[in-house]
């Protein structure tokens, strides 16, 4: 029943349709099945399966708008949802920033759903935490980890004539192995649409590897060192950035993309013009819905950063009225350019530098500058003469991901990373960065 | 760890992947007025009792349910525009149970008994499967008193004033009015927006207890943003006032809600919110950063505010005294802990100096963490954390006291909702107040080079607690015993046991209250719960501040 078909969905939402009085209405018709297991000491501590389905429905009359959600699908039940969403709409003040539903919108369809993924059960979630759990019993380790898997679908209709389905599959992993001594810690994460492009043994391997040849950490002094990042160490620290990127901050002053005298930096070079960064809801790596789930405006490929050059910035449909230009559509992926090297490769040409697998607790500190802090964790490592020479303590960062774009020596092959707390699916490559700023060290292991 | 994406959460909007939806809640969308209806306890109790019977019926030997009703509004504005208006509802029914020594939980929406013991013995279920993995049987610490549940009971907020009744409009328009002093006052841009929070939660256990309890909360943060296009410069100022478990009686602020921050510098408060007068000052205080000093870096002898402190003692004292944390079930996600149990076995572990005393408790009138019972039924209490300095307990729920050696629960059970599990959550932790007669001005006499910081600003900390750095909204000099100018780009750099141990003052009573985390992320799945930690100001002796400011393009 949770996941509705592409008929069942187009009748719900033609129905909502016609049952509006408003002078327009937009529905989104939602369901999602989502199952986890979760583990820590070499033991499964929870496991669980939510369903889930909603409709939401949003009418104007004039500039007052009202919102209203239902979970059940009769004709009665959709009739209530409407007739709620309009008496909300009557009482809700005017808003003088107010945008009308989006005109009819061609939505090319990407491939965001796997059968595979789909067909999770509760066996193939046991497997994945199991491999783990036995791999450390045996390695007298300690293994603490997550999978979920989602499989959901998503309609979306108004009244200028918008319709889109589609489904989705996802699944994300991820691990820490800790010795019993807690000395040395190892982690890994995995994402993917489809389950055939996730092996648990291979991943639980790297977090196992990590956690052995991080014991007997030695202090490095804090300072400015080459870093070889991994897609998992730089993940959050773009997407703060890149969440950044937009034209009302920016246009108001409150941006690090603002100028001095009110300009901003839209076309200028503001890092390395090995950076390249795009969006592409048809990317096989990282597929994502075809259009934006808050305005319904069709995704489409959009050049972010081109050669170094700030190329884009979102616009809001208000924003975009209020600057006449046209609104974009909020991107949902993040596709970075890389070459064919792997992370053994970036070590293999560095003469002095640390290998860190992941960031952790990233903050903002001046939004300004965009510095940010946060800390390495599970797995940092001193490079000498090309090769992994011993485990160093983790550090502290003070940061800005502008400076460290600047900075790049060498970029590698991307992967695929979901995003912990920035909301982009994201194919980002390792990278081989200067002088990236150590402040602190931390005790933590 | 203290989470960022706090409207996001609220409303649990999903993050653009997966079931994303035009407006997904939290909850259903409805109008303001049904948030007034409730479901009658005898209906709750047959619910309850329908549950349990099943639970036992199908073997278990432990079962409680949890049936809740959560409601939220969400009031947001931008300058003098009120942006959105979201009343949300959840309610369904949570079933935890032990069968063969294991937990088994299950939970549904529908509210009819033949669903609800249908989720009893689905929960079942899953705890036998679950048994097959388990190493040893769940162990319950035996309930308070006479070790059996407490009957028929109920509890609820103290709350002269519901904010389900105060109309919307009144809401919207006391937000407009603050962000319009913040722009008068100096501020380029402002927003305002207001967090309702109404728990309607009822348990029932098969130890005997049938507990009702309807639980408030109200959080109102603002922020004023000053922008000088000239120089392309822009800082912000974000509201000082506490989220507090308190009615709307909160904004009929009276004088003796008002605290004078040390040097007159700001005014702060307690137990009553004058939002507009705050606003006020944000804008003007946002507009005077953008010409403050930048701070020299260095070692300095730090004044801190309370509404600083509290999340700095939420970090660094509250989640590395979980006891889950420190066991390890937290490490593939918020992390383990420093604080480990050989540590604290000694005795001697030195967590502070000797004026640093910690206690933790659920019953503090007015906190975010106040109830009546945990969601295990426990009736929470007062106890030590750090005693002179010493790390003497942890946070514990009913399976984990006997690990601490604890003969019942500390009453640290929290579920963010129906339909996830309950588990152990951090309770309010405060530092006490000094002994000794002390206000903050009279701190600030003794202070030759120091900085006095109020506010919270960025935050962050290592996995096991030992490295951290916070920013704050306001920082002001301290030379030789006065308060001098506004200094910008501050952040203290510390290590948790070498900060608590250059802990040197501490102001007492009349200086101590409260601020707290509307939104505390834990667990896989994550959860958020809410939580209050009380200080009063307090000095620490020669700690590394950093200065944040940097050049880009």
């Amino acid at each position: 029943m949770t996941i509705l078909t592409q008929e069942q969905t187009k009748r719900i939402c033609d129905r909502v349709l016609s049952l509006s009085k408003a002078d327009e209405c937009s529905v989104t018709v939602g369901g999602s099945r989502q199952g986890n297991i979760r583990f820590a000491r070499n033991a499964v501590s929870t496991a669980g399966l939510a369903e889930d389905t909603n409709i939401a429905v949003q009418v104007a009359f004039g500039k007052r708008q009202g919102v209203a959600t239902i979970n059940e699908f009769d004709d009665k039940s959709l009739e209530k949802v409407v007739r709620r969403a309009e008496d909300l709409a009557r009482l809700a003040p005017e808003n003088p920033e107010f945008m009308p539903a989006v005109a009819k919108q061609n939505y090319r369809a990407s491939e965001t759903f796997s059968k595979k993924t789909a067909a999770i059960d509760p066996e193939f979630r046991a497997q994945s935490a199991a491999y783990a759990i036995e791999a450390c019993r045996k390695n007298k380790l300690v293994a603490a980890g997550f999978f979920s898997d989602s499989t959901s679908f998503t309609s979306v209709a108004n009244s200028n004539g918008v319709y889109g389905h589609q489904d989705e599959t996802g699944l994300d992993f991820t691990c820490t192995v800790r010795t019993e001594d807690g000395r040395g810690s190892g982690w890994v994460k995995r994402s993917a649409t489809d389950a055939a492009r996730f092996d648990p043994r291979e991943a639980a391997d790297v977090a196992i590897e990590k956690a052995l040849r991080s014991v007997d950490a030695k202090a490095l002094e804090p300072g400015r060192y080459t870093v070889i990042l991994e897609p998992a160490a730089t993940s959050e620290l773009l997407g703060y950035m890149l969440g950044g990127f937009d034209a009302r901050q920016t246009d108001e002053g409150r941006s690090f993309l603002s100028k001095k005298g009110g300009a901003s930096r839209l076309g200028d070079k503001l890092f390395d013009s090995q950076v390249n960064i795009w969006a592409d809801p048809w990317n096989p790596d990282v597929p994502v819905l075809p259009w934006d789930t808050q305005n319904l405006i069709a995704r489409e490929r959009m050049d972010i950063i081109k050669d170094g050059k700030v190329n884009a910035l979102n616009y809001s449909q208000f924003w975009a009225k209020k600057k006449g230009v046209r609104p974009t559509a909020t991107p949902g992926n993040i596709i970075m350019a890389g070459t064919d090297k792997t992370t053994a490769d970036l070590i293999a040409s560095t003469k002095k530098g640390i290998l860190v697998t992941r960031t952790w607790y990233i903050r903002m500190v001046d939004p300004q500058s965009v510095l940010l802090t946060g800390l390495t964790r599970d797995g940092t490592f001193y490079i000498e003469n090309g090769k992994i020479k011993y485990p160093i303590k983790n550090f502290r960062f003070n940061e800005s991901p502008v400076t460290m774009l600047n900075n790049i020596e060498e970029i590698g092959k991307p992967v695929i990373i979901g995003g912990d707390e920035v909301p982009f699916q994201m194919s980002i490559p390792p990278m081989k960065v200067r002088d990236f700023n150590f402040t602190s060290l931390s005790d933590a292991v | 760890m203290e989470n960022q994406l706090e409207r996001r959460t609220f409303l649990n909007l999903a993050a653009g992947t997966a079931g994303a939806m035009l407006v997904p809640v939290f909850g259903n969308a409805i109008a303001a007025e049904e948030l007034q209806s409730s479901m009658p306890l005898s209906l709750k109790k047959a619910l309850a009792d329908a549950a349990l019977n099943a639970a036992t019926k199908a073997g278990a030997s432990y079962c409680d349910v949890r049936i809740g009703r959560y409601l939220n509004q969400f009031i947001s504005t931008r300058d003098l525009t009120v942006q959105s208006v979201t009343n949300t509802e959840s309610s369904g029914i949570g079933v935890r149970v032990i069968a063969d020594g294991a937990y088994g939980f299950a939970a549904t929406n529908a509210m009819n008994p033949d669903a609800v013991a249908n989720a009893a013995r689905q929960a079942v279920a899953i705890a036998r499967a679950n048994a097959r993995l388990q190493t040893e049987p769940v162990r319950l610490a035996p309930l308070g008193g006479n070790g059996r549940g407490v009957g028929e009971v109920a509890w609820a907020t103290p709350i002269r004033k519901d904010w389900r009744t105060v109309p919307v409009k009144e809401k919207a328009e006391m937000l407009i009015a603050a962000n319009k002093a913040g722009l008068d006052a100096g501020a380029s841009f402002m927003t305002a927006n207001l967090f309702q929070v109404n728990q309607q939660k009822y348990f029932a256990s098969t130890d005997g207890s049938y507990i009702d309890q309807d639980i408030h909360r109200l959080w109102a943060p603002l922020t004023a943003t000053a922008v000088d296009k000239e120089t392309g410069k822009f800082r912000s100022r974000a509201g000082l006032a506490p989220p507090v478990g308190m009615g709307y009686e909160y904004f009929d602020v009276r004088p003796e809600h008002k605290i004078r921050a040390a040097g007159g510098v700001t005014t702060l408060y307690k137990g009553g919110y004058d939002i507009v007068e705050e606003a006020r000052a944000a804008g003007r205080q946002a507009r005077e950063k953008l010409t403050a000093k930048s701070v020299e870096p260095g070692k300095y002898d730090l004044v801190i505010a309370p509404e600083n402190l509290f999340l700095t003692i939420h970090e660094s004292v509250g989640h590395p005294t979980e006891l889950d944390r420190v066991l390890g079930y937290e490490a593939n996600y918020a992390g383990t802990s420093f604080c480990t149990l050989d540590k604290w076995e000694t005795r001697k572990f030195q967590f502070g100096s000797d004026k640093v005393n910690f206690f933790a408790d659920k019953s503090t009138p007015g906190s975010l963490g106040a109830v009546g019972y945990d969601d295990e039924g426990v009736k929470p209490k007062r106890w030590d954390i750090i005693k002179d300095g010493i790390l003497v307990n942890y946070q514990a729920t009913r399976d984990q006291a006997h690990i601490i050696g604890e003969k019942e629960s500390h009453g640290c059970s929290y579920a963010d909702s129906w339909s996830n599990v309950q588990f152990q959550r951090m309770p309010n932790v405060s530092l006490a107040a000094g002994k000794a007669r002390l206000t903050p001005d009279e701190m600030v006499k003794d202070v030759k080079k120091g900085i006095y910081i109020l506010g919270r600003g960025s935050y962050s900390i290592d996995q096991q607690r030992y490295n951290f750095q916070f920013g704050g909204q306001l920082y002001f000099e301290i030379k030789d015993g006065k308060i001098g100018p506004m200094l910008e780009d501050v952040a203290y750099q510390s290590n948790t046991q070498e900060f608590w141990n250059a802990c040197s003052a501490i102001c007492d009573e009349r200086d101590w209250r409260m601020s707290g985390s509307f939104f505390d992320g834990k667990g896989q799945p994550s959860q958020v719960s809410a939580v209050s930690h009380g200080a009063s100001t307090t000095r620490f002796n020669g700690v590394k501040v950093i200065n944040t400011g940097r050049k880009i393009g």
